[in-house]
């Protein structure tokens, strides 16, 4: 078999993206979460805030360590698999990825030297001001990697002249019409998945009787959160469908393996697509479902695959079955979070051994959902590269063998496969290790000798 | 057009790589200085003087891609697919360096392990590097918009050297780093580092330059037509004058800002000498600048923000740098 370099640069950028964007899933959520603790320990001073929070800077500084190395990984993939889409698209993502760069890889690396070793060295203010810099810094990287991702997905705001995209809006092309649905939906995913993190680790305390009053403060706090943010996200994932139904059709379709065009569609709970028969087997399906969801209407029309030439369609089982895995996941995130808000009603929420345990397993399901999720949404896309326009297989850099891209894919999954279990048994250590003892530091800015004299004395 | 950015994109990316070079240079020549270090005490300090600021200095090398991307994406579609394999090692290289900074720190059974890739992923990730520039200057076989040659075209003699040189010049920079930042027998054995490094140094510069315009008539006739050479021999002049002032300064005990400084002044020498063999092509013997370029509406979309967000950007890292100014030290590590 002939290997094939478009075959292979694609599996390479999902496995370096995949692996990567666990971990901003994770500190982008963190960051804001220690941001808070580092708040309410700043305004109340109250010493178990600083010790959640130096706990969690802890499993912070790993993931975002390995969150930069995996992420400098990325932009190279541009230029070294996908040379043509670089100089089709430069005109127009170029400046995104670099106000990335310029506003919030900056942003971050600037305060977050000062966030991890900066306590004894700078007041407690300017300490607190680093925390929130970090996780703005997280938050503006989400919004530009965004932007850049809804372009491709529903592009606007350009002109094509020899087969490069040329800006004519700037305010079109940031505010593409899928941007503002995907940026909350994945923030608030973020978020989530770092929720169940949190409140899985804290039940696993719980469970070990170690650093009790920490970890009722951290599953108290995070599950209000939770309780809040989970019946958002599903509102916003409904919205996100919304919006792909009216921009992106045929991805919809391939996401329902919706075959034909129709009205008061029946719901596919489960079904085998069959791409070249253009029908699904084995379908279990609920009446009317179909359009109430998509449309809020049971007399709504949806699309079809067939409206659409073969060559335009996506893969239609992998959006499809990665589609069911998220919502799933969703729903049982919502049982869990109403589980928890009922034994709080009771006054049980810390000593139910079984809800604790539930919430141990449920701490890796928000990473489940976010890849997922991107599965869901990047493979709907294909096989287009900026859809409708440019494809997938017009974009891969055309120098590259098989050989090449075989030598560097091996690369990249031995290094990933050493990076990713070490980290996740650090991270695992550290938790075993619980929260800690001990004070804040004086924080008060830089001692001038090795041994300052107590204030006062 | 009303305005030509591109003088001004040129003059940003340049800057944006020499930074990187320098930032990212001396932690990486720390890097592979901690191949040499004595002990696990002399480890921690090395790890320490560089922990707090690694990740912005890495930071621009994101900042030098994305920006060739950005105000030259001809020149990244063409370049970086040339140097597909340096920029694997490259990439790999850094990813178990950067790792080492929380791991070894975390993992103390495997600290062996982390403690070799830091040594060794900085030694090769700087090598890699050299082979993109030694491979950049050489210039890529291509065909109209695409790079057409062979991805292992890029390893040739003259880029192995110059990969050989860069480990030398960042070894450089990371001694006369470590000699600000330790202290006693730590600092005496950095300067023995960085006079060896420096002497490498200089050896690989001498045969780069004499090498360069050797291989290539272009610059060859940069250099030596009149009345260019007038000119431009400045710059071999005043790089004997630093080299003798370096070298002072890094077998003088009593100053420590010094050979830092003069080293980084070794630096831009020879970046300005790249750039002047090399000017004003972005793709040698290809495409100039201006032909390279992204539309003019991307080139001022981003340059305003960039101009504005620039001095920003230096002057919080300015302040990361000054908190933790001073000796490194073993005690403000982890929480």
């Amino acid at each position: 078999m002939a290997l094939d370099p478009l075959l292979l640069s694609r599996l390479q950028f999902a496995w370096v993206i995949a692996w990567h964007i666990l971990l901003p899933a994770l500190t982008i959520g963190l960051a804001s979460y220690i941001a808070l603790l580092e708040g309410v320990y700043f305004a109340t001073g109250k010493e178990i805030w600083f010790r959640i929070s130096r706990f969690w800077t802890r499993i912070f500084a790993i993931a975002f360590g390995m969150g930069v190395v995996s992420g400098v990984v990325m932009p190279f993939q541009f230029g070294t698999n996908w040379s043509r889409f670089s100089d089709a698209t430069a005109n127009i993502i170029s400046p995104m990825l670099a106000y990335e760069g310029l506003t919030a890889f900056t942003l971050e690396a600037g305060f977050l030297g000062v966030l991890l070793f900066g306590r004894n060295l700078v007041p407690r203010w300017a300490h607190f001001f680093s925390a929130v810099m970090v996780a703005v810094g997280t938050l503006i990287s989400t919004f530009w990697i965004l932007v850049t991702n809804s372009w491709m997905q529903t592009p606007g705001g350009f002109r094509l002249e020899d087969g490069r995209f040329y800006p004519t809006s700037w305010m079109e092309i940031i505010f593409t019409a899928s941007f503002p649905y995907r940026f909350m939906h994945s923030v608030a995913a973020f978020y989530v998945t770092t929720g169940f993190v949190v409140m899985g680790v804290a039940a696993y305390l719980l469970l070990r009787h170690k650093s009790v009053a920490e970890a009722k403060l951290m599953l108290s706090v995070t599950l209000w959160l939770m309780t809040a943010l989970v019946p958002l996200q599903i509102l916003l994932g409904d919205l996100h469908g919304l919006n792909t139904l009216q921009h992106q059709p045929a991805k919809l379709a391939a996401i329902e393996a919706h075959w034909n065009r129709e009205t008061r569609a029946p719901l596919a709970l489960f079904a085998i697509p069959d791409q070249k028969a253009e029908t699904n087997h084995f379908a279990i399906e609920v009446p009317l479902t179909g359009s109430l969801i998509l449309t809020h209407d049971v007399n709504g029309e949806v699309p079809g695959l067939k409206d659409f030439p073969r060559a335009d369609r996506a893969p239609v089982a992998i959006p499809f079955f990665a589609f069911r895995i998220m919502v799933g996941v969703g729903l049982l995130m919502l049982v869990l979070v109403g589980a928890g808000t009922w034994l709080r009603f009771r006054r049980r929420l810390y000593d139910r051994p079984w809800f604790l345990r539930a919430l141990m397993l449920a701490s890796p399901l928000g990473f489940v959902a976010v890849i997922a999720g991107w599965t869901t949404t990047e493979v709907g896309r294909q096989p287009w590269s900026v859809y409708g326009v440019m494809r997938t297989a017009a974009s891969v850099t055309p120098s590259l063998t098989g050989m090449d891209v075989l030598i560097s894919l091996a690369g990249y999954i031995a290094a990933y496969c050493i990076m990713f279990p070490a980290g996740l048994w650090l991270v695992i250590r550290i938790v075993r290790a619980g929260v800690g003892t001990g004070a804040a530091p004086f924080g008060a800015g830089r001692p001038a000798q090795p041994v300052r004299p107590r204030e006062g004395a | 057009m009303i305005f030509d950015f591109v003088p001004i994109w040129t003059l940003i990316l340049g800057l944006a790589v020499f930074f990187y070079v320098l930032l990212d240079g001396f932690d990486l020549g720390v890097g592979i200085l901690y191949n040499f270090a004595s002990s696990t005490h002399a480890r921690n300090l090395f790890m320490n003087s560089i922990a707090p600021v690694w990740d912005g200095n890495e930071t621009w090398l994101v900042l030098g891609g994305l920006g060739l991307l950005a105000a030259f994406p001809l020149a990244f579609a063409i370049i970086i697919p040339a140097v597909y394999f340096p920029i694997l090692v490259m990439l790999l290289a850094l990813v178990f360096r950067g790792l080492a900074f929380e791991f070894r720190q975390r993992d103390r059974e495997h600290r062996g392990f982390w403690d070799h890739g830091f040594g060794i992923g900085s030694t090769i990730a700087t090598f890699a590097q050299g082979v993109v520039l030694g491979a950049f200057i050489q210039g890529f076989q291509v065909d109209g918009r695409h790079f057409t040659g062979g991805s292992l075209d890029c390893i040739t003699p003259f880029s192995l050297f110059t990969g050989l040189a860069l480990v030398f010049g960042y070894s450089l920079l990371g001694a006369c780093w470590l000699i600000l930042k330790m202290e006693d027998r730590l600092q005496t054995q950095a300067r023995r580092h960085a006079r060896l490094a420096f002497l490498g140094t200089l050896l690989a510069v001498g045969l780069v330059s004499l090498w360069t315009p050797l291989m290539d008539s272009d610059i060859a006739q940069r250099w030596f037509s009149w009345p260019n050479i007038a000119f431009l021999s400045s710059v071999p002049l005043l790089t004997a004058v630093l080299a003798l002032l370096e070298w002072r300064a890094i077998t003088d005990e009593k100053t420590q800002l010094k050979p830092f400084v003069y080293a980084v002044l070794l630096f831009s020498l020879s970046y300005l000498g790249i750039a002047i063999s090399l000017w004003p092509m972005i793709v040698p013997h290809h495409y100039s600048l201006w032909q390279a370029a992204s539309s003019p509406d991307t080139q001022i979309f981003l340059g305003v923000g960039t101009l504005f967000l620039l001095p920003v950007i230096l002057i919080y890292t300015g302040w990361s740098y000054w908190v933790f100014r001073g000796k490194a030290r073993g005690d403000i590590g982890y929480h």
